[in-house]
């Protein structure tokens, strides 16, 4: 019962970054309808930046407190965000228009740009992080087993629900949230009646790559690595996490999330870590096979 | 940073003034870009901390090099006049490839006979032909049928632990396992095709992904059966209908029964044709195919699922077929692959490779079979040609993959004849075709 607990626990800290770069996915999925393939890696850029920024800050000797990992995660998430505005500057907003494949194509190409950049640049070795936050709240005891909330997952629990907060707010409230969800509906009808509809999918991708950022910043805290290739397997996790969910939909890539975080821990814990990337890949499958709009997702009706 | 329109009434010192800004915007994003991934690397000390070394001078120099190129490139994008148009340009090409294609089939026949050209050129002959094989199998499932698949190599990797485990514990002659391979990759294609039948663009890409990585995962941890990350070594090399390529000169080998002098190379010139006689088998049946029914109604499937099933075609055995076949020919190259290595593992069937092989298929241009040969040779030999700086070359690959998508989105070899016409022939540029609809 108290392991069963602690696993809910990691699962749902684990699940709350999938979280935030499955909202990623499915935003761009809904404006501009393609797998924006490059940003599994925009969160691996995200989560290097922080690592920067987090050596920056402890040479000068100010990584103290949360104000120190407050401004890691503002750093990370502007200079990730000028990644994401790149990666769409240069390899999507060419081939707006252009036939089906030639943008997925085009993101592959850019993930591998992505990828080797940072391994010319950064190195291609594992960067071990010592662990900048530790000890936690004890919840229970059973035996010798402890069950911790930490006060990593409470960071992580507490930045993703005030960043979603704030992303909410944006789509649901503001003038830029309506003319990203009018694009989503209707690219051509939207830019009629004036919305600038590049400017738009630009700022979809900003908005996605800082909330990537965010999840690479937690993930480099919570787990301690950083190394070029980190995005791609969390990439498909995601994104399995925004088709779960039903993609288009901003609340289903949350719960999405929070659903693989829950059952990759799970089935760690109880069955085998060697094949828990073939069961969250095996929940992709099932879930397009027999739920394809997914948990949130609406139902979609091609006209012929 | 949007590019400057082409306005010719524009002055030169107001275009000039034009790109200078633009440059200096492009510069001041890479600066952010590189700032910090570039000019702050993070190395790691023989203690196992992590220290920062800062390197001021490349962000200098790449910023420098963007506000050159983005100058460069806006000033002349800004006097670019309007493009001839592109009919006596298509019918060039289509002259130029009739020619084409026979010219480089005969090369590739004497290639190994060609004065200078020695092991390595051979062995790189080898990798090129594997690519354009699997490239011109992958052109059957995503270029005529459409669907696109992410997870090719996995059949490639059915097909090489196919030869290699029957090899293994049974003891079959490469001749015997070559077929075997082709139908178990085969039986997996319609395996993994059922469950997607449904799925369409680019669920099908990251369902047929995941495939290809859970194979991949279980050929890894399942260390009983193969090896898992050490892989399975020693995998008998092919003999020539039964004459080992031996060193030894006797007269049960290729060398002594044909009274030749024993040479290594023979047995790399052995596997040069073998390979190109599957390559040109590939090519063979997809060309033949495409003429039958079962190849219309792919094409028909690609153009326009509703209407073809509207028509009475049967979508699900015309997208298992595709499957199957492109499989099938995925598993030949996996056999071949595992008997020139001789040494398989899962690190050679990784999510790049399918991503090599669908990059050929489409930057050759979906559907057209020179373009893939063409797309394999430069893609591969141009890696080749970037050894040296062995870091940069994944980098080049994936920036070649955005650039190419950029400039000419329908492939190098960008025009899609109709394999059936009725009446006068009448050809449309690709460009004109969004969608595939035309």
């Amino acid at each position: 019962m108290a392991y069963a607990l602690q696993q809910l626990i990691n699962g749902i800290s684990l699940g709350m970054i999938y979280g935030l770069i499955a909202v990623g996915y499915t935003m761009v999925y809904g404006i501009i309808g393609m797998i924006n393939f490059a940003h599994g890696d925009i969160f691996m850029v995200g989560a290097f930046v922080a690592l920067v920024a987090i050596l920056m800050l402890m040479s000068g000797d100010l990584m103290h407190g949360p104000a120190a990992i407050l401004l890691v995660l503002v750093i990370s998430m502007g200079f990730t965000a000028l990644y994401g505005w790149t990666v769409e500057r240069i390899a999507y907003r060419p081939l707006r228009g252009s036939f089906r494949l030639a943008p997925l194509i085009s993101a592959i190409g850019m993930s591998i740009v992505l990828q080797n950049f940072v391994q010319v640049s950064q190195g291609a070795r594992v960067k071990p992080l010592e662990p900048q936050l530790v000890g936690g709240i004890e919840l229970m005891r059973d035996g010798n087993f402890v069950v911790q909330l930490s006060y990593m997952q409470i960071l992580i629990i507490v930045s993703t629900l005030t960043v979603l907060t704030v992303f909410t707010w944006l789509v649901t409230r503001t003038a830029l949230g309506r003319a990203m969800r009018a694009c989503e509906q209707d690219r051509k009808m939207a830019s009629l009646i004036g919305i600038n509809t590049d400017r738009t999918i630009s700022l979809a991708f900003v908005i996605g790559a800082a909330l990537a950022a965010v999840a690479g910043t937690l993930y480099l805290l919570r787990y301690g690595i950083a190394d070029f290739f980190m995005g791609f397997i969390v990439g498909v996790k995601a994104f399995t996490a925004a088709v779960l969910g039903g993609i288009g939909s901003l609340p289903g890539a949350v719960l999405g999330g929070l659903l693989i975080g829950l059952i990759e821990t799970f089935w760690s814990a109880y069955f085998s870590v060697q094949y828990k990337d073939v069961a969250a890949f095996g929940i992709l499958v099932l879930a397009l096979v027999f739920l394809p709009t997914g948990l949130l997702g609406r139902q979609e009706v091609e006209k012929v | 940073m949007t590019a400057p329109a082409a306005v010719p009434a524009l002055g030169i010192t107001a275009r000039l003034r034009a790109a200078l800004v633009d440059a200096s915007k492009a510069t001041v994003v890479a600066f952010g870009l590189f700032f910090i991934m570039v000019g702050l690397r993070t190395d790691v000390s023989p203690t196992g901390a992590l220290f920062l070394r800062t390197r001021w001078l490349d962000v200098a120099l790449l910023c420098a090099a963007v506000f050159v190129s983005r100058l460069a490139l806006a000033l002349w994008l800004g006097r670019r006049k309007p493009e001839v148009g592109p009919a006596w340009q298509a019918a060039a090409l289509s002259r130029a490839g009739l020619l084409f294609g026979p010219a480089l089939l005969a090369l590739a026949l004497i290639l190994p006979f060609v004065p200078g050209i020695g092991r390595y050129e051979l062995d790189l002959g080898i990798l090129v032909l594997t690519y354009v094989m699997l490239g011109w199998g992958l052109n059957i499932v995503v270029g005529l049928a459409g669907l696109l698949d992410l997870g090719y190599v996995a059949f490639y990797a059915v097909g090489a632990y196919a030869y290699a485990l029957l090899a293994q514990y049974f003891g079959l002659s490469f001749w015997i396992c070559l077929p075997l391979a082709g139908i178990l990759a085969a039986f997996w294609g319609v395996l993994l095709g059922f469950p997607v039948l449904r799925l369409r663009g680019d669920y099908l890409a990251i369902v047929t992904l995941a495939f290809g990585e859970i194979i991949r995962i279980v050929l890894l941890n399942w260390v009983e059966l193969t090896g898992g990350p050490n892989g399975i070594s020693g995998i008998p090399r092919p003999t020539f209908f039964g004459l080992p390529f031996s060193m030894s000169g006797g007269p049960q080998t290729f060398a002594g029964f044909f009274g030749l002098e024993p040479s290594p190379s023979h047995r790399v010139i052995f596997l040069y044709y073998l390979i190109l006689a599957l390559a040109l088998l590939t090519n063979w049946v997809a060309i033949r195919i495409r003429r039958q029914p079962i190849g219309r109604a792919w094409e028909a499937l690609r153009e326009d699922e509703i209407a073809c099933r509207a028509l009475g075609i049967n979508i699900t055995n015309t997208k298992l077929t595709a499957f199957a076949l492109g499989a099938m020919f995925a598993g030949f190259a996996g056999a071949f692959f595992a008997t020139r290595q001789a040494f398989i593992s899962p690190e050679s069937f990784t999510f790049i490779e399918s991503a090599i092989i669908l990059a050929i298929v489409v930057l050759g241009g979906l559907g057209s079979q020179i373009g893939i040969a063409v797309a394999a040779i430069v893609m591969i030999g141009g890696f080749e040609l970037f050894r040296d700086l062995d870091e940069y070359r994944m980098l080049v690959f994936g920036a070649a993959m955005v650039v190419i998508m950029v400039l000419r989105p329908r492939g190098l070899v960008g025009s899609r004849a109709p394999s059936v016409l009725l009446g006068e022939q009448r050809r449309i540029d690709a460009r004109f075709v969004g969608e595939g609809r035309g």
